[in-house]
């Protein structure tokens, strides 16, 4: 090793130069890795702090379903239900879910303005629902049953509350995640234009 | 002392939990196993593999969320029915995204995920050879 030292003294050869070039590979490499992952992880679509997992079934028909009545005296929902020609939300709901409350005036308000509003009842037990509506208002025309939450699976939704704007041929048209706050009405009812 | 208590109230706020708990019990194949212990290792894999959706950092297999549950029952009664796991998978990507599962497929965006470490195994042998080969010249 000793003897090999006074070759290691650079000397600024072109293949000397071409060899230092070589070294900083790596450390390339390593940057556009390291840059890759920095921005997957705070500015990619996929990333683990898009907290919103959106549904892919946007723009496409409803999955099959045939719900049972979340009340008594009120019909369950199936897909045929949601394909009537004119458009219509399709609310998934549940009456221990505390941001469902808050979303409850702005349901109301969209039922006045002559909207038609479907309910999928999320693991909830009747007399659970029928206390929620008692309370909170009640502006929904069907209220399906999903006990296990094979619905809303079936739909891309991964939590209450979750709104859907389906057109009159039963196809999914906009996905709102999440309460329905007073801003977001007018955004609603677009859609809901859109889809006519 | 009367000014502890604010303090305490909100620490007691924010310990709740993040996802409120419905008061339906668990779906009968959340945790209940396959009886065919095929079936079971099929669905165990699977259910290892899909991200809950609701905790985001565990696979259903691991995770106590509701959701969790019921999506581990959903894949319990497929693969029951004779399905098979891929397509139950698929079934899960078409609605949730790629990001619904562990085990992405290879297209044209994962791809580095699979080759980018030969790529770079390849190149490290390459720098290394051209190393030795000089020390000897030397």
């Amino acid at each position: 090793m000793t003897d090999e030292a006074p070759m290691a003294a650079p000397t600024e050869t072109p293949t000397a130069k071409k060899k230092h070039l070589v070294l900083w590979v790596p450390l390339a490499f390593a940057v556009i890795f390291f840059g890759f992952f920095a921005y997957a992880l705070y500015f990619g679509t996929d990333s683990p702090q898009q907290r919103a997992i959106e549904s892919q079934m946007v723009g496409e028909q409803v999955p099959e379903m045939d719900l049972d009545p979340a009340v008594p005296g009120r019909p369950g929902l199936r897909t045929a239900d949601l394909a009537t020609g004119e458009p219509k939300l399709l609310n998934v709901f549940a009456s221990w879910c505390v941001p469902c409350i808050t979303e409850a005036p702005q349901l109301m308000q969209l039922q006045n303005a002559g909207v038609t509003i479907e309910a999928i009842a999320i693991r909830d037990r009747p007399q659970d629902v029928y206390g929620f509506l008692q309370r909170w208002g009640d502006p929904f025309n069907r209220i399906g049953a999903d006990p296990n939450s094979q619905a809303q699976l079936a739909l891309g939704s991964s939590g209450v509350p979750e709104t859907f704007v389906i057109d009159g041929n039963g196809v999914i048209v906009h996905q709102h995640i999440g309460e329905i706050r007073p801003e977001n009405v007018p955004e609603i009812l677009n859609a809901l234009e859109n889809a006519r | 002392m009367k000014r502890l208590i604010a303090p305490v109230l909100i620490a007691l706020l924010a310990a709740m939990p993040l996802h409120a708990q419905s008061r339906m019990p668990a779906a009968q194949w959340a945790n209940q196993q396959l009886p065919d212990p095929a079936q079971e290792a099929e669905a165990k894999e699977l259910m290892e593999s899909l991200r809950c959706l609701v905790c985001q950092g565990q696979s259903i297999a691991d995770s106590d969320a509701e959701m969790a549950s019921d999506m581990r029952a959903l894949v319990r009664e497929r693969i029951a029915a004779g399905e098979n796991p891929d397509d139950i998978r698929d079934w899960l990507i078409q609605r949730y995204g790629r990001w619904i599962t562990y085990n992405p497929p290879l297209d044209t965006v994962t791809w580095p995920l699979w080759f980018l470490p030969l790529i770079l195994i390849g190149a490290g042998v390459w720098l290394a050879r051209g190393r030795f080969r000089r020390r000897k010249e030397s």
